[in-house]
């Protein structure tokens, strides 16, 4: 004959049913709930951070692109400022000496005009005062020869012996 | 059942195999440890056994009186009580004159399954009170972290694979099951603790719950396939009608024997093995002595194995409930996916 091993007694039967019920209604509403409750709450919490985080990240990647993109841009800038002001430099100077040359022909020629004029005027001067020169020897001559009247006959005598030969 | 208990209840049948030819009856010292019992026996002190007494509660049906008293009152089976007798190891309890009663006796058993029960609310309700008070964002310690690391196997490995998007619904009960079994799995390895779990009464009664719960969760797609499987001929329907109503009940049987075949088997090779020195020394005591280490190390190797099976059995019976239920609730989307899975489990 089987021991009682194999056949289940009531009383235990119904105290495991009682007690197993009991715990399964306690543990539902004060442990499993708040439980589950919690750890769906935190999973979904970190799946959030994660996913902001990830956004961030993509956020940083996009942003460092464009620093990147940026900053070649700027880089591009400054070359062509650079040498644009190189442009401009080489240019200011250009005309500088151009004008500076300009200048200093016309300083030239101002100065040869000048130097011109003045030589001119000098030999005027250097004219009149040989004219005037001559005039006052001549003067002197003149007077000179004719301080006697006999000379200022014969000399009108020789002007008149000239003129009746013509 | 267990070491502590073991070594000196059999030196004490020893001693009583002393005074009969006889000797050493093995089988009967196992199946007397593996049963339920009126007091809390933990061993034989010079001959006199060091037990707890516990509340007997009996109603007799044809007088309808109700006796409450200690097992105790029984002086191991020499004295009798209101009509009642007892055994000597207080086994079983009966009368003389033959009338029928209930027996509702917080037995050695009974008082196992309260202390693990205290447990588990102590635990989880401890546990939840952390949750609720530190909020959902602050990281598990120490225990807290231990239970919530399965309380995410159950349900990420058995709730959500088997039952499918409508798995919250079903997870209370599922981790009351695993940890109900989990935790009296472990209480009956100690020393001088009761073959809870290995009592087919309790099982019975677990197998009970997931039987009510598979019925009541069932939808109209489960009762359809199960009266009516669609295209089939008539006959072959019957035929398919009469198997499948057989299945349903063998489900919540399957779960009722494995857990109490596992758990008492387990218990039983044990016992076996400790036994063996006591047989070994009663042909020879040099022998019995030389067995001894041996017998130390099974029991060992199959105390770890124990400690396995104490959560394997109860992650089966938790995952098997799954998979009921799971059948139950099918919107018929993936029919083989499930009965596949049942196929699986069942080997």
């Amino acid at each position: 004959m089987l021991p009682s091993i194999l056949t289940p007694a009531l009383g235990l039967f119904a105290w495991t049913l009682v007690a197993f019920i009991i715990v399964f209604l306690i543990l539902k509403k004060f442990a499993w709930k708040p439980i589950l409750n919690m750890l769906s709450e935190r999973e979904t919490t970190i799946a959030n951070n994660i996913a902001a985080a990830e956004k961030v990240r993509a956020e940083m990647a996009s942003m460092q692109a464009e620093n990147e993109k940026l900053l070649a841009q700027a880089r591009e800038e400054r070359t062509q400022l650079l040498k644009e002001a190189k442009e401009t430099k080489d240019k200011i100077i250009n005309e500088a000496k151009e004008q500076a040359k300009v200048e200093a022909d016309k300083i030239l020629v101002n100065a040869h005009a000048q130097i011109a004029q003045q030589r001119n005027a000098a030999l005027v001067e250097v004219k009149n005062e040989i004219g005037n020169l001559a005039i006052e020897v001549a003067e002197k001559v003149l007077r000179k020869e004719f301080a006697e009247a006999s000379a200022q006959r014969e000399y009108a005598k020789s002007l008149a012996a000239e003129i009746s030969l013509n | 059942m267990t070491l502590g208990s073991i070594a000196p209840a059999l030196a004490e049948s020893h001693a009583e195999a002393g005074h009969e030819e006889t000797g050493f009856d093995a089988s009967s010292t196992i199946l007397g440890h593996v049963q339920d019992a009126y007091d809390w026996h933990f061993f034989d002190w010079d001959n006199h056994p060091v037990s707890v007494p516990l509340p007997v509660i009996l109603y007799n049906k044809e007088q309808g009186t109700l006796d409450i008293f200690m097992s105790s009152r029984f002086e191991h089976g020499h004295a009798e009580v209101n009509g009642y007798q007892a055994d000597h190891h207080l086994h079983t309890i009966t009368r003389a004159d033959g009338q029928a009663f209930l027996d509702f006796s917080i037995t050695k058993n009974v008082m196992s399954m309260l202390i693990g029960v205290a447990l588990m609310l102590w635990m989880f309700l401890a546990i939840a009170k952390k949750y609720t008070r530190s909020g959902a964002h602050v990281a598990p310690k120490g225990m807290q972290n231990f239970l919530e690391m399965c309380i995410v196997f159950i349900r990420d490995e058995v709730a959500k694979p088997n039952i499918g998007h409508k798995y919250m619904r079903f997870m209370p009960l599922l981790l009351t099951f695993f940890f109900f079994i989990w935790i009296n799995n472990m209480l009956g390895l100690l020393p001088g603790a009761a073959n809870f779990t290995g009592n087919i009464a309790v099982t019975a009664a677990l197998a009970l719950v997931t039987f009510i719960v598979m019925l009541f969760s069932a939808n109209k797609h489960f009762w359809g396939h199960l009266f009516n499987p669609p295209g089939v001929p008539m006959g072959i329907n019957i035929l398919l009608t009469i198997i499948e109503i057989i299945s349903l009940f063998i489900k919540p049987i399957a779960l009722m024997i494995r857990l109490f075949a596992n758990i008492l088997a387990g218990h039983i090779i044990i016992l076996s093995i400790i036994s063996m020195i006591f047989i070994f020394a009663l042909m020879n005591e040099v022998a019995g002595w030389g067995f001894a280490p041996v017998s130390l190390a099974f029991t060992l190797f199959m105390y770890a194995l124990e400690l396995l099976v104490a959560a394997i059995q109860a992650f089966i019976f938790t995952n098997l409930t799954a998979v009921f239920i799971g059948q139950s609730v099918d919107e018929a989307h993936h029919p083989d996916e499930a009965h596949g899975f049942e196929g699986a489990a069942h080997h």
